[in-house]
């Protein structure tokens, strides 16, 4: 069975609600995780990444100084930062299509609406670890892959230009534990 | 934990584009292990052992939200104040479910949207604003109660009605109209 050594992860967690970070230490701390850093607002949030160098960031959406989107944005440049490809988890009430997009579209990792749960945010933070994508960087664009499957009855223009090596499929690491177990 | 030296990411480069794979640096915590083990039971049974906190947090929430309520009676809808009615409405939105009182996160849902969604907010009725911060209070208060859901369920309808009736009257951001959720569970 695929499991995580949550022991060995850094965890950044910024939300403006102390009771929310809270649970989400909690959480944490359930799965096994000892370090998990809080921060209060986007702006201490970027400062904390800056010095901590976590393994995946949990962000809230809605917060004081700059926002959790806003935020996304300022990790995902490539060259100013330690990590540009540290996994994001936005965490928020948001759950409207238009949001989700937005959040897609600044390089959020995986998107998790509230009200949160144990299992969800488990099977999120299982995904970025086994079976991360990889980054694409256009003229508008950097972050996550936002195709997450390569869809066979796809019928349209192909936006991405420059022929049959676009798509790289990154083997999972599910399938390299298992063909090595 | 986090390397402070890592290897270079493989970058394909195409037309009008960059395919960049990085170092998979998680890798390292995959491993198999037993299937007893159940890290999801084991954070529900301690946010169930948290829980006899969540009324006092519920109430702390409510407090912040009177608090909001206060400055924009004082000071109106600036942006400022605007912002931190939305905040406060839009945490009890997000936790009022995992706190255990699923009815006052409609109500704040509906005060986010009525704020959201409204061309101009200064133009809302401050007794609009009043009315949604009374009804999460209200049925906070009665939730323990036996008529608790009926009183809350009457409470959001007409709330929605009125809501809906100014938004019509005032006309609607439409940048802001909530699409339908598409987020998964």
């Amino acid at each position: 069975m695929i499991r995580i050594d949550f022991n060995r992860l850094r965890f950044l967690v910024i939300d403006d609600n102390a009771h929310m970070r809270r649970i989400l230490r909690t959480l944490l701390h359930s799965f096994g995780t000892r370090e998990v850093y809080e921060a209060e607002d986007g702006a201490s949030g970027l400062e904390a990444f800056t010095h901590i160098i976590p393994d995946i960031v949990i962000t809230d959406w809605v917060m004081p100084i700059f926002d959790g989107l806003e935020l996304t944005q300022m990790i995902r440049q490539p060259g100013a930062n330690a990590n540009p490809y540290v996994p994001i988890i936005m965490l928020t009430g948001y759950s409207d299509k238009r949001r989700v997009l937005a959040a897609r579209d600044a390089g959020v990792t995986e998107f998790l609406a509230k009200p949160i749960s144990a299992k969800a945010l488990y099977h999120r933070i299982m995904n970025i670890v086994v079976n991360p994508r990889p980054f694409i960087r256009t003229s508008t664009y950097f972050g996550p892959d936002r195709r997450r499957n390569v869809n066979l009855n796809y019928v349209g223009v192909e936006r991405r230009k420059g022929g049959k090596a676009d798509i790289i499929k990154q083997q999972a690491l599910f399938d390299k534990v298992k063909s090595s177990a | 934990m986090a390397a402070s030296k890592s290897p270079k990411p493989a970058v394909a480069r195409f037309a009008d584009h960059e395919v960049i794979t990085p170092p998979h640096k998680l890798g390292r915590v995959v491993g198999r292990g037993a299937a007893e083990d159940d890290p999801v039971a084991r954070a529900e049974a301690a946010l169930a052992q948290l829980s006899s906190q969540f009324t006092d947090w519920m109430n702390d929430e409510c407090e912040q939200l009177d608090k909001a309520r206060e400055q924009v009676r004082q000071a109106g809808m600036a942006v400022q104040q605007r912002e931190a009615l939305f905040r406060a409405a839009h945490d009890i939105k997000g936790q009022a479910v995992t706190l255990g009182f699923p009815l006052v996160a409609e109500v704040a849902g509906g005060l986010c949207r009525l704020i959201e969604e409204t061309r101009d907010p200064r133009r809302i009725p401050l007794a609009l604003i009043d009315q949604h911060v009374d009804a999460v209070r209200a049925i906070m208060r009665e939730h323990a109660r036996p008529h608790a859901d009926a009183l809350a369920a009457m409470l959001t309808r007409s709330l929605r009605e009125l809501s809906e009736e100014f938004l019509v009257r005032e006309g609607r951001d439409a940048g802001d109209i909530a699409s339908p959720p598409i987020a998964p569970k």
